[in-house]
């Protein structure tokens, strides 16, 4: 049916459907616009300033806060040059980041496989335990890690109990710490998509894929996983990113010897006073994680396009 | 309009009009979490009929910026001394002349011509206190009094010692370790303590402001300390004891000063004024653990307190070193060494 044979009831009809949507929709995007886009731009804007002397910002265009994300300037000789301490923090979030998203992978997939091929009255029941965790707040949860890990804690007395060690293990006030307290915190978010993807689907696939004398590993490989691709993608996603940003696990369990991003940009709107920068490393954060997503958002595309 | 409406409106318009008189009686409190007295607010409510809201910070710097930003409608806030000067200077405290108030005469005469507010026009002492650390000396038996304690260990405090997450405490304990000056803006000096620092930080275990919960649960057993934090982590872990390095120690006080923008400008003078009152400050130093600068208030404070090795420095001590604000080059210098020590 083309534009000219709608008679004129019909594209009045249209164009109310289309005014409703709109004002529909209206509430939700104000909100994202007010919250979201808003302080983006007056981070944005702050990062191209000059700082105050006590917090605030002075309005003088100023590239300084990106320049000294790479380079310093005076601090013993007075040339510019190269200074990889932000870059080092960089990497260890990064580092630490991608760690717990394979091991919240590893840990995941076989939790969200078990659930998906439990039989549908009982699945309820399994998300309900794995959502469970978020009843409590994260600072309490990451507090009683805290016990957990330490020297007279949990762990070590038990071990120390049955006789395995006899001085205690020094997990907690390590990155080892912080690795173990991420993968907890962001697990639900690997197995929810995880298990949304695995419960569609059809077993009989799976099945089908012995009969032709596949062995497990090739039925993981050409059935499951390519089923699954969403849910990890979408998993890995949700736990990568706020990992990266994560301020409160890595404060607590990591004993605040070393910087990790969250807490690097926090220092700079307090005791180091630099807005700017802090603005600045905060959007360099944000488009390193743009940058990622966009390649692999492209390189799952050829992928799928190749495939199909 | 219906006679119900009409009673239900009349109802509101009276809530409104109760609401609004008791917005007269009001005062908000902005202070550092865990240090304000419940009692002592419970007291000034009945006493002047007032009804008090009270907010927490947990850095001079965060305080800073909220003030800043401007309509906070707080009245009283607590600043550090460092911040007491930097908030005068940005035009942010109001000139309430504690001086001329009555209970001035409470205040002890070497709390009044402070470098941060000669002659007290400001603000009046509320605690003081000093920074320096804590030993457990069932693990550690030699001389205490000593930053060596902390920057070069023995064997048996190596990878057993918290500092605390604050660039000046660290940087400063670290300069009077070096024994060279506060403020310090000599790159080679500054050079030689990132580089002591450095090599230092190996043996510490953690950085971090919880210092009572990290002694007490033996997660270290040397901490960079408050004395107040110190008198409370010795009463659940009997063997530490708060030392007085040779080389010096940090002392500050934190002060209640009137914001510039009071929307309860009268009742904030009152609570200035209360509060130089000893057995008011009593009650802040009995909750909070620390001196309180006011004369009198000995008699009102807990037993234990009085004799308190944290509150009662020793003789041969030495004098507590308040550190004044550093100029910007200064600060950004620190900045830099601190970003290094914890890359």
């Amino acid at each position: 049916m083309t534009a000219a044979t709608l008679t004129q009831a019909q594209i009045e009809e249209r164009r109310r459907t289309r005014r409703t949507r709109r004002a529909l929709l209206a509430p939700a995007l104000i909100i994202i616009v007010a919250i979201s886009v808003l302080p983006l731009g007056i981070t944005f804007v702050y990062s191209f300033l000059k700082p105050g002397t006590y917090g605030g910002v002075i309005w003088e265009f100023s590239t300084d806060a990106y320049v000294q994300f790479l380079f310093e300037r005076d601090i013993f000789d007075g040339t510019l040059q190269f200074n990889d301490s932000y870059l080092t923090i960089f990497m260890r979030s990064i580092g630490l980041a991608f760690g717990a998203t394979v091991g919240a992978l590893i840990l995941g997939f076989p939790t969200a496989y078990f659930i998906a091929t439990k039989p549908r009255e009982q699945r309820n029941l399994w998300l309900f335990l794995i959502t469970l965790p978020f009843w409590t707040n994260l600072l309490i949860r990451t507090y009683a890690m805290l016990l957990i890990l330490r020297d007279e804690g949990m762990i070590n007395l038990t071990l120390m109990g049955v006789g395995v060690i006899e001085k205690p293990l020094s997990i907690l006030y390590t990155d080892t710490a912080v690795f173990i307290g991420l993968i907890y915190t962001y697990l639900p978010f690997m197995v929810l998509p995880l298990y949304a993807s695995l419960e569609k689907l059809d077993f009989r696939l799976v099945e089908a894929g012995y009969d032709l004398y596949a062995n497990r590993w090739r039925v993981l490989r050409h059935i499951i996983t390519p089923v699954a691709k969403p849910g990890i993608i979408a998993g890995c996603i949700l736990v990568f990113i706020p990992g990266l940003g994560a301020y409160i696990t890595p404060a607590l369990l990591g004993g605040g010897k070393k910087l990790m991003i969250g807490n690097m940009i926090a220092i700079q709107f307090g005791s180091s006073r630099n807005w700017p920068f802090g603005s600045a490393a905060a959007l360099i954060l944000m488009a390193l994680v743009v940058i990622a997503l966009l390649i692999y958002a492209r390189a799952a595309g050829k992928g799928a396009r190749a495939h199909g | 309009m219906t006679p119900t409406l009409k009673a239900l409106t009349a109802a509101t318009a009276l809530a409104l009009a109760g609401g609004a008189a008791l917005a007269e009686g009001e005062l908000n409190i902005y202070n550092w979490g865990n240090y304000t007295s419940p009692e002592m607010i419970e007291k000034f409510e009945k006493e002047f009929d007032v009804t008090v809201n009270l907010d927490g910070y947990d850095s001079n710097e965060t305080m800073l910026a909220k003030v800043q930003a401007g309509n906070t409608g707080y009245d009283i806030v607590v600043p550090g001394d460092y911040m007491i000067k930097v908030m005068i200077g940005e035009g942010l405290l109001a000139e309430v002349k504690p001086n001329e108030m009555e209970n001035f005469e409470n205040v002890d005469p070497k709390w009044v011509d402070v470098w941060w507010d000669p002659g007290r026009n400001y603000s009046i002492p509320y605690q003081w206190g000093t920074t320096s650390f804590t030993v457990d000396t069932a693990v550690y038996d030699g001389d205490i009094n000593t930053l060596a304690l902390m920057f070069d260990p023995p064997e048996v405090l190596k990878g057993r010692i918290n500092m605390l997450n604050d660039m000046n405490d660290v940087i400063n304990a670290g300069l009077r370790y070096l024994g060279y000056g506060r403020c310090n803006g000599n790159e080679d000096e500054m050079r030689e303590v990132l580089e002591m620092l450095l090599e230092a930080k190996q043996h510490w275990r953690t950085m971090d402001y919880s210092t009572i919960e990290k002694l007490t649960s033996g997660d270290v057993d040397l901490s960079q300390n408050w004395n107040g934090a110190a008198m409370r982590a010795r009463m659940q872990r009997p063997t530490l004891q708060y030392a007085y390095p040779k080389e010096g120690f940090t002392g500050w006080m934190d002060n209640v000063a009137v914001l510039a923008d009071a929307p309860n400008m009268e009742n904030a003078k009152l609570f200035i004024n209360f509060m130089m009152d000893p057995e008011n400050a009593a009650m802040t130093s009995n909750f909070a653990r620390y001196a309180n600068g006011i004369q009198g208030s000995d008699q009102y404070m807990d037993e234990e307190m009085l004799s308190a090795p944290e509150i009662v420095m020793p003789a041969d001590a030495p004098a507590p070193d308040f550190v004044k604000p550093c100029p910007q080059e200064v600060v950004d210098l620190y900045n830099k060494v601190w970003t290094r020590l914890k890359q």
